[in-house]
């Protein structure tokens, strides 16, 4: 069972060839098989599963089940759940059970998912290799001594290990998409203020985004058809109709224009990689795309901007955390001063220190014109060159990462190696368009992921991009040995 | 871009984050050196550019100035530190 898409299993749930009780242990049990080897877990839920199971069995006997009723999915443990361990990834909310659910776990509730656990990710989501948890790192089910991506590493793992069909993810930097490329999956960032926010733990509020990891871009959409809409519990939700995601994954892709920003096949790019997503560039040329080569001059300033606004957003947003209201407090605190600073000083681990630490530097007095506004500033010049870009064409490709999987303890001595495995993905965040990695091939056993970004709103079509592709390659079926 | 140990200790208390006197070395390395990242963000002349707020240059939805939560302060202390009488305990702060 555990090799079945979500749409496969959907479609056994609906013929009775077996009930989301038997799907649900099954799955369970293939957790506790593969959870040693892989981390992506923090919490398993397995109580809880059984009766959201139950209850879904129920629906599906009374004919009310919908697409995803009684499926198993994994969710990021940074989106709060009422009455389940929330932790972040931190050691600040080790013991915080939430008291309210996300608007993200509200709608897979309604839509009847079954929750089985909680995945491992980046302390706060600030990481890209998942090795700054708290929980201990994640590894590449494609690679133990490899790291799966992050910060939705935990997701993605469990995904490509055939733990869970699928998985939710946020992506602040290319959270979803990268480890999703890491580990030879399919995820989707969608557009700025498509998903609510509500309860999803906020790292850098302005570029925060939820969306789906699965293995195929026809179970990423049924995923994003519960996850997108209107929520007036957020401030950002923008008020715009859903489209049925899965309407138009089928559409025929002759004529479709697709552009190569070339500052993402220059320096830096592992040569193996490009010609693998060379190879997946040809695959559309042969589905009747048309390719030409655009610009986004301003590529080259995304990661130091990102490495303004992030910061100084999350320095904001992680002032919340304050040993007084929830989370960890320290012991025997002398004063006001001692009990806040000796909280986050244990709470926080060294990365999500190290942000909070830039942040309050760039919005200390004297400096908010010289960092913050000048990084919004030239984010309007980055988004600008997006949108000059898709007056041309219709969608933008490239590789999601500029190498493969890289080995554990690789590049935790130095953030700034770190940083730059997000140098294609963190442009799209900034402008807030929607963007997916679909599995394009692999060099030496190790996952290549293509990257598809859109125009604003434009998820059918990047799904329909993604799905076409899917029904041409098999990539995406690949399964890494062990896992089988 | 310099930082010295004193700017460290300057910006932890900002923060309000203890900082392990240990760390400080790595911290005053790590942070000069994502600055120096940071610093070419200079290379561009953004005199008429106009900051980004939102991608949509969505605005700030407004609603009713009226209660649409109900009170839920016990279920929302069960979870903290200290509490007594519905209110969260802290250090004296006045002596």
């Amino acid at each position: 069972m555990h090799t079945k898409t979500i749409a496969e299993l959907a479609a056994g749930l609906r013929d009775k060839a077996f009930s989301s009780e038997e799907l649900t242990r099954e799955t369970l049990a293939r957790i506790r098989q593969h959870n040693e080897a892989t981390n992506s877990f923090i919490t398993v839920s397995d109580e809880l599963a059984l009766a959201q199971a139950r209850e879904a069995d129920r629906k599906l006997a009374a004919g009310e089940a919908g697409p995803l009723t009684g499926i198993p999915i994994a969710q990021k443990d940074i989106f709060c759940t009422d009455g389940v361990l929330t932790t972040c990834g931190s050691r600040m909310l080790e013991n915080f059970i939430a008291p309210y659910d996300a608007t993200v776990i509200r709608r897979f509730g309604q839509a009847g998912a079954v929750m089985v656990g909680k995945t491992n990710m980046d302390e706060f989501a600030m990481g890209s290799s998942n090795e700054t948890s708290y929980y201990g790192p994640v590894r590449n089910p494609w690679d133990l001594d490899s790291v799966p991506g992050g910060s939705s590493g935990g997701s993605a793992a469990a995904v490509a290990a055939l733990m869970v069909p699928g998985a939710t993810g946020t992506d602040t930097g290319g959270s979803i998409r990268q480890p999703a490329a890491l580990c030879g999956i399919t995820g989707l960032k969608p557009t700025y203020g498509r998903v609510s926010r509500y309860g999803m733990i906020a790292f850098a509020s302005s570029l925060d985004q939820a969306g789906p990891l699965a293995r195929t871009a026809e179970d990423a959409a049924l995923m994003l058809n519960a996850m997108a809409g209107f929520d007036e519990r957020d401030s950002t939700s923008i008020e715009r109709e859903v489209p049925d995601y899965s309407a138009e994954l089928n559409r025929d892709l002759q004529g479709l224009k697709i552009g190569l920003p070339k500052e993402y096949f220059s320096e830096g790019l592992d040569d193996a990689v490009a010609r693998v997503i060379e190879a997946a560039i040809d695959e559309y040329r042969k589905l009747g795309a048309e390719v030409v080569e655009i610009s986004l001059p301003n590529s080259n300033l995304a990661v130091p901007v990102y490495y303004v606004v992030a910061p100084a957003e999350c320095s904001s947003n992680l002032s919340r955390f304050d040993g007084v209201r929830f989370g960890h407090r320290c012991e025997d605190p002398r004063d006001l001063e001692d009990l806040y600073k000796r909280s986050r000083g244990e709470g926080f681990g060294a990365e999500v220190k190290r942000r909070i630490m830039i942040g309050t530097y760039a919005l200390s007095a004297g400096y908010y014109d010289a960092y913050y506004l000048k990084a919004q500033k030239i984010r309007h010049l980055i988004s600008d060159d997006f949108r000059q870009a898709f007056d041309k064409v219709d969608v933008i490709m490239g590789p999601t990462s500029p190498g493969t999987a890289f080995k554990l303890g690789e590049k935790t001595d130095d953030p700034i190696t770190m940083y730059l495995s997000d140098i294609y993905t963190i442009a799209v965040n900034l402008a807030g368009l929607p963007g997916m990695s679909v599995p394009a091939g692999q060099v030496n056993g190790l996952p290549v992921g293509l990257q598809i970004i859109g125009n604003y709103f434009d998820e059918s079509r990047l799904l329909n991009v993604a799905h076409r592709f899917q029904q041409v390659t098999d990539h995406h079926r690949q399964i890494p040995s062990g896992f089988a | 871009m310099s930082v010295d140990k004193s700017d460290i200790e300057k910006i932890a208390h900002l923060a309000r984050l203890q900082i392990d006197e240990a760390d400080v070395a790595d911290y005053t390395t790590h942070l000069a050196n994502i600055l120096d990242l940071v610093a070419q963000m200079n290379s561009v002349d953004t005199e008429h550019v106009t900051p980004m707020a939102h991608p949509m240059d969505a605005v700030q939805r407004l609603r009713e100035d009226v209660v649409t939560e109900t009170n839920q302060r016990e279920h929302f202390q069960a979870i903290a530190p200290q509490v007594e009488d519905g209110l969260y305990l802290v250090p004296r702060v006045i002596e």
